[in-house]
């Protein structure tokens, strides 16, 4: 009886192709990812249809975290000496009585949390351990001791003459009257203009809004 | 293993006596390891990207005042007042407050958008014109200064309450840029207005 003989086909496939694409999109995602600086306070922000990119530009950042604790944190982006001038001012308006050495912390200082009491204990600790240091936040929401104006004066002071953002980065959980305590300290320093952080997405189908990007 | 060796292929064909066949090594690498390296870097960088930066949203507030003649004067007619109350509540009102507060409505943040949108429509069925108005826009170049000015009595005022979180706010802000309501403020609220929602709130 003739047997019937199978062609052998061989089950090995060639590799090669896949390794080209798996790499082509492994170099679009190294290219694409720009990794998260540190975050010392995790904030969830909101997401809103705002479609500005957020600028680098000199900024103060006011973070309101989700237990509505409020925190600063100034970037300034030629001048660092700036941040001299604003611990300087807040030194000699609250005297505080900082030494140099703290002074000089402060410009290292990621993010500031703390009352201006408690100001000293924490530059005093260095800023590569201040992340373990629990920052009870500074106090807005009584009108009459709202700290936080004074940062804000100060800031305000040492910028002027350039441009300074206001950034505001609240989360999603965190209470409206700490924000709009925040927003009450800016304006008693004639500031009016801030932007929200916020985290995009797309307008909803047939508003306005969306007819009009359409249109773009 | 994705290679199996075949036999080389040329294991048919037959040498002399004695003469020795030099192994023949497959010149064929093993992709697969590759593969699997190539995409477990794959997936790490998708974790870890981040791939939408932050955007901001702007927000500009008045200036604060003691007198009473800067104020806005706002038309009742126009007017559409939203209140955030805790749990994402949302109630709203339109014109002015009743005295027993009949026209107090509850809504949320799925349908308060509608209730904008109703609101603005009606304003501008109601627009009679306004020449001053007109006049404006058209020295600004404006196509067509009619609806420039339909909407111009439509306000929003937004009361949040203590117990609205820093989400409702900002969503209701967005609403306010999704549904193109160009006069919005942001006022503190008023005890009458915070009983009421005390008392829809307490009866859920």
């Amino acid at each position: 009886m003739p047997h019937v003989k199978m062609a052998r086909k061989s089950t090995d496939t060639d590799m090669t192709p896949f390794v080209d694409i798996a790499f082509l999109i492994l170099s679009f995602f190294i290219m694409a990812t720009k990794f998260k600086p540190p975050e010392p306070v995790p904030v969830t922000t909101p997401n809103s249809v705002s479609s500005d990119i957020l600028k680098e530009e000199n900024a103060m950042l006011i973070t309101i975290d989700k237990d509505s604790k409020v925190y600063v944190s100034i970037s300034a982006k030629k001048d660092q000496e700036k941040l001299t001038t604003i611990i300087e001012g807040i030194n000699t308006t609250r005297n505080l009585g900082l030494s140099q050495a703290q002074i000089q912390n402060f410009k290292k200082t990621l993010i500031i949390g703390v009352p201006f009491n408690s100001l000293k204990g924490l530059l005093d600790i260095p800023a590569d351990r201040q992340g373990t240091y629990t920052q009870p936040g500074i106090p807005v929401l009584d009108t009459l001791n709202n700290e936080l104006i004074w940062w804000v004066g100060e800031a305000k002071k040492a910028f002027a003459g350039e441009k300074l953002l206001y950034l505001i980065k609240g989360d999603n959980n965190s209470k409206y009257p700490t924000f709009e305590a925040v927003i009450n300290a800016l304006r008693k320093n004639e500031e009016f203009k801030y932007n929200l952080v916020t985290s995009q997405e797309g307008a909803p189908e047939g508003t306005e809004l969306f007819f009009e990007r359409l249109k773009n | 293993m994705a290679s199996i060796d075949t036999g080389g292929g040329d294991s048919g064909h037959k040498k002399g006596p004695g003469v020795k066949k030099a192994k023949k090594l497959s010149t064929r690498v093993d992709m697969t390891p590759m593969v699997d390296l190539g995409f477990l870097l794959i997936t790490f960088f998708i974790f870890t990207a981040t791939m939408s930066s932050p955007t901001t949203m702007d927000l500009n507030m008045p200036k604060e005042s003691d007198k009473k003649e800067d104020e806005t004067k706002v038309k009742q007619s126009g007017a559409l007042t939203i209140m955030l109350g805790k749990d994402n509540n949302v109630f709203y009102y339109e014109g002015e407050l009743g005295a027993s507060g009949e026209n107090f409505k509850s809504s949320s943040f799925k349908d308060i958008r509608e209730v904008i949108i109703n609101k603005k429509k009606s304003v501008i069925a109601a627009y009679k014109g306004s020449p001053d108005c007109e006049q404006k826009a058209r020295e600004k170049g404006k196509k067509d200064p009619k609806a420039e000015c339909a909407d111009q009595d439509f306000v929003v005022v937004i009361k949040p309450t203590p117990d609205a979180t820093y989400k409702n706010t900002v969503d209701i802000l967005d609403e306010m840029t999704i549904n193109n309501v160009k006069r919005f403020a942001m006022v503190k609220i008023s005890q009458t207005e915070q009983d009421l929602i005390n008392v829809s709130q307490g009866g859920k």
